[in-house]
């Protein structure tokens, strides 16, 4: 018998042995550059075709090899991981999200840019709000930012003018948003006043950070912020509008698919008064999009979601967005930077902007006719980006973004107080970065 | 699949057996030996498989789950051995008596309760029916279960959501529309879940009846057992074993579904429906932490194998 499990044993580990060599691959070689990219936007395909077109006609020998990585932002952010783990597979350049940047900076995985940068002309002429997205934390530049993206109060003009309210609306603080929702309401029940969804970005942290200690985290102290106020009272404002009816049913707010209801249903067909979204909602709306609705330009109309009481700066905005990073293990350093470089450059990234409906990164681009007729709005939502902000997204923010979502689904849907949900954020958030890593506020 | 490599198994030992007890040498001579490698041989290439992408895998996961590997940040690096710190947080986590309840409940009423009953009852009414009849609702039944998960659970959404196909026809009868996968998502999942699954079920059964000799059946009709009686003393003794690797197989699919969950719910609303396949995704996947995702994934991974083992022994003290 023994002799059996032996030869077993040999066989075993030879077969394990020669399926276990074949991934050498032979690591990259200089002459190549390896771009890691999310497949699923045409406009950003057309971006990085462009790119390695232009780039390879001007840096002979040199061959750009795109990898498109197929998926949703989850899977793409989980493949790219991946991919960074070996320098095998390490991309030399790779969008990311502004979300995963400071995470992936911990790992290691990014190169820092300050000094390729230094001598870039180009630099100067980027929005300062925008370059926040690509700072790590430590201050230092490892990332250009490709778009941003703003939040603003979108709001049907027939709907709020039907109801008599004074046109162009502009709420100065919180109060107004709520006079405005309970008069439409009570000019016409069967409209969904104001909405804003159970969730983040177009929602708890418009609220947050128009407060007067609002912040997640305090970036001097470098330390997450518990027991805040501002908190509780950005709950207890998603629990009025919740709770009064002036925004949808609980049930809808926890759909993740309500957004296409609001952008492809409700607001064209008046059934709707206002809702936070993105500065990207023309897309929706625009020719050949999936919501196509000609008239939007003339019905709709923005405005900056304004702070709690009204304080400076009197407005605030989120943003997000993807950017340009250059892998920290990448054997050409110089000419990977060279790409990003390339990439948004002035007529590239007018054109990616335009196309893609996004906000400037470029103020040179910002200040072109063709980007402010982009879409009837291009130029109120851009003009938000200077009240904007970035979430602080550190490794650990992933966790504490679902962290704020669930409190606030537990106050909107959950039956639970806005002091009992922010209790348990702080808890939550305690377990995830430990009780020394937080502040009291 | 295990049933058939298991009956394999035992029936080698059989024929095996006299040449086990006849006297033999202490080290059988070369030509026995060679031969008996020579014999195995053919089970290398599956052996080797395993090993590769089953075998690999696991222990990774195990070592993994010892460690605070991550997808990103700092411990991506340089994972560190944290011991048995998962674990522990598991244990502390109050999501996780949560999701193991969910789980539980999944498992109980879409696989042991629903698929395996009614996979039964399928089999047993078809027995009976005229074959037009039974064609086509056993073609019914197999659809669910031919589709790919991924459809099965787009069309599950598509059934149960709030202006979904449920509530379309309901409001026809003038009942009030209920939101589903809002109100009850549980509830739903195991329907969607039976609804898929009960195929495999009926399947097993319809061939485990077949083998039921007809005249065990007629003779006990005409020492007058009624027809409860009969599926109760003559029919599910009989079929015992086969209940048995049904409900093995069916627990185990189902202790792992992810896909469904994650397409019609999504764990939600509120996790409440994040069962423990979806809170190590959540985990591993959207937090970045493969350590936890992985000591999550050994859990289950430990369930199944107690569940396994319990329906094995029930097997072979039938066979006793």
């Amino acid at each position: 018998m023994r002799g059996i499990k032996k030869t077993f044993m040999a066989v075993t580990v030879v077969g394990l042995a020669l399926t276990g060599c074949s991934g050498d691959s032979g690591g990259e070689d200089s002459q190549t550059l390896l771009i890691a990219y999310k497949k699923a936007d045409p406009v950003l395909e057309s971006l990085m075709e462009n790119t390695k077109e232009q780039f390879e006609a001007a840096n002979e020998g040199i061959t750009v090899e795109l990898s498109p990585i197929e998926g949703n932002d989850d899977d793409y952010a989980t493949k790219l991981a991946l991919s960074q783990r070996s320098p095998d597979t390490a991309p030399d350049v790779f969008v990311e999200d502004s979300f995963k940047l400071r995470a992936d900076v911990d790992a290691g995985y990014v190169l820092a840019l300050d000094e390729y940068l230094a001598d870039w002309e180009d630099w100067d002429a980027f929005n300062e709000t925008a370059k926040e997205a690509g700072t790590g934390d430590d201050g230092g530049i490892y990332a250009v930012p490709l778009e941003a993206d703003t939040r603003v109060i979108w709001y049907n003009q027939n709907v709020l003018g039907a109801a008599g309210i004074e046109l162009p609306w502009q709420p100065q603080n919180w109060e107004d948003l709520l006079e405005m929702a309970r008069t439409v309401k009570a000019a016409n029940p069967d409209v969904v006043p104001f909405s804003m969804y159970a969730g983040t970005m177009q929602s708890f942290y418009e609220l947050l950070y128009g407060t007067e200690d609002g912040a997640l985290y305090d970036e001097d102290e470098q330390k997450w912020v518990v027991g805040s106020q501002g908190f509780i009272d950005s709950l207890d404002f998603l629990k009025t509008i919740y709770d009064e009816g002036l925004a949808v049913t609980p049930a809808q707010a926890l759909d993740p698919n309500i957004w296409q209801e609001i952008v492809g249903d409700m607001l064209p067909q008046d059934r709707m008064g206002a809702t936070v979204e993105g500065s990207y909602a023309p897309q929706f709306w625009q020719e050949g999009a999936d919501y196509e609705w000609p008239e939007y330009g003339e019905v709709m109309a923005t405005s900056p979601f304004p702070t709690q009481n009204g304080q400076e700066p009197g407005a605030v905005s989120m943003s997000g967005g993807w950017t340009l990073a250059v892998g920290a293990g990448s054997e050409n350093p110089e000419l990977a930077v060279d790409f990003v470089k390339m990439a948004m450059n002035f007529d590239n990234s007018l054109a990616y902007t335009v196309d893609a409906s996004k906000i400037a990164v470029r103020n040179d681009v910002a200040e072109t006719t063709e980007y402010q007729e982009m879409n009837p709005f291009a130029k109120e939502v851009t003009e938000v980006l200077e009240v904007s902000r970035y979430r602080p997204a550190t490794a650990d923010f992933a966790e504490i973004d679902t962290a704020v979502l669930t409190a606030t689904q537990e106050v909107v849907a959950g039956g639970k107080s806005p002091e009992e949900a922010a209790a348990d954020y702080d808890e939550a958030l305690k377990q995830i970065v430990g009780e020394d890593n937080v502040i009291e506020k | 699949m295990s049933p058939a490599r298991a009956a394999g198994a035992t029936a080698a030992r059989d024929r095996d057996q006299p040449v086990r007890e006849a006297p033999r040498p202490r080290t059988p001579p070369a030509s026995v030996r060679l031969r008996q490698a020579v014999r195995l041989l053919p089970l290398l290439p599956a052996v080797v498989l395993l090993l590769v992408f089953l075998g690999g895998p696991i222990l990774w996961a195990f070592y993994g789950s010892f460690t605070d590997a991550g997808l990103t940040g700092a411990s991506a690096r340089n994972p560190e051995w944290i011991g048995l710190d998962n674990y522990r947080t598991l244990l502390t986590d109050p999501q996780f008596p949560h999701s193991l309840w969910l789980t539980f409940l999944f498992v109980l009423g879409s696989a042991v309760i629903g698929q395996n009953c009614l996979g039964l009852a399928l089999a047993l009414v078809m027995q009976r029916a005229n074959r037009v009849v039974a064609a086509v609702a056993g073609t019914c039944v197999v659809a669910a279960w031919v589709l790919p998960e991924i459809v099965a659970a787009f069309i599950a959404y598509a059934f149960f959501f709030r202006d979904g196909m449920l509530n379309q026809l309901t409001g026809l009868a003038g009942l009030p529309v209920v939101d589903w996968l809002y109100e009850y998502p549980m509830l739903a999942l195991v329907f969607a879940n039976i609804w898929r699954g009960t195929a495999f079920s009926m399947m097993n059964y319809q061939a485990a009846l077949n083998d039921v000799p007809p005249e065990i059946t007629e003779s006990a009709t005409i020492d007058g057992a009624g027809g409860m009686q009969r599926l109760r003393f003559i029919t599910l003794p009989m079929i015992k074993s086969s209940i048995a690797t049904n409900l093995m197989l069916i627990t185990l699919l189902t202790l792992g579904t992810f896909t469904l969950i994650y397409v019609v719910t999504g764990g939600g609303p509120l996790n409440a429906s994040t069962t423990l396949p979806i809170m190590a995704y959540e985990q591993a996947f959207q937090y970045g932490d493969i350590g936890y995702g992985t000591a999550i994934a050994v859990v289950m991974l430990l369930i199944g194998a107690v569940f396994s083992i319990a329906y094995i022994r029930m097997l072979r003290e039938r066979k006793d």
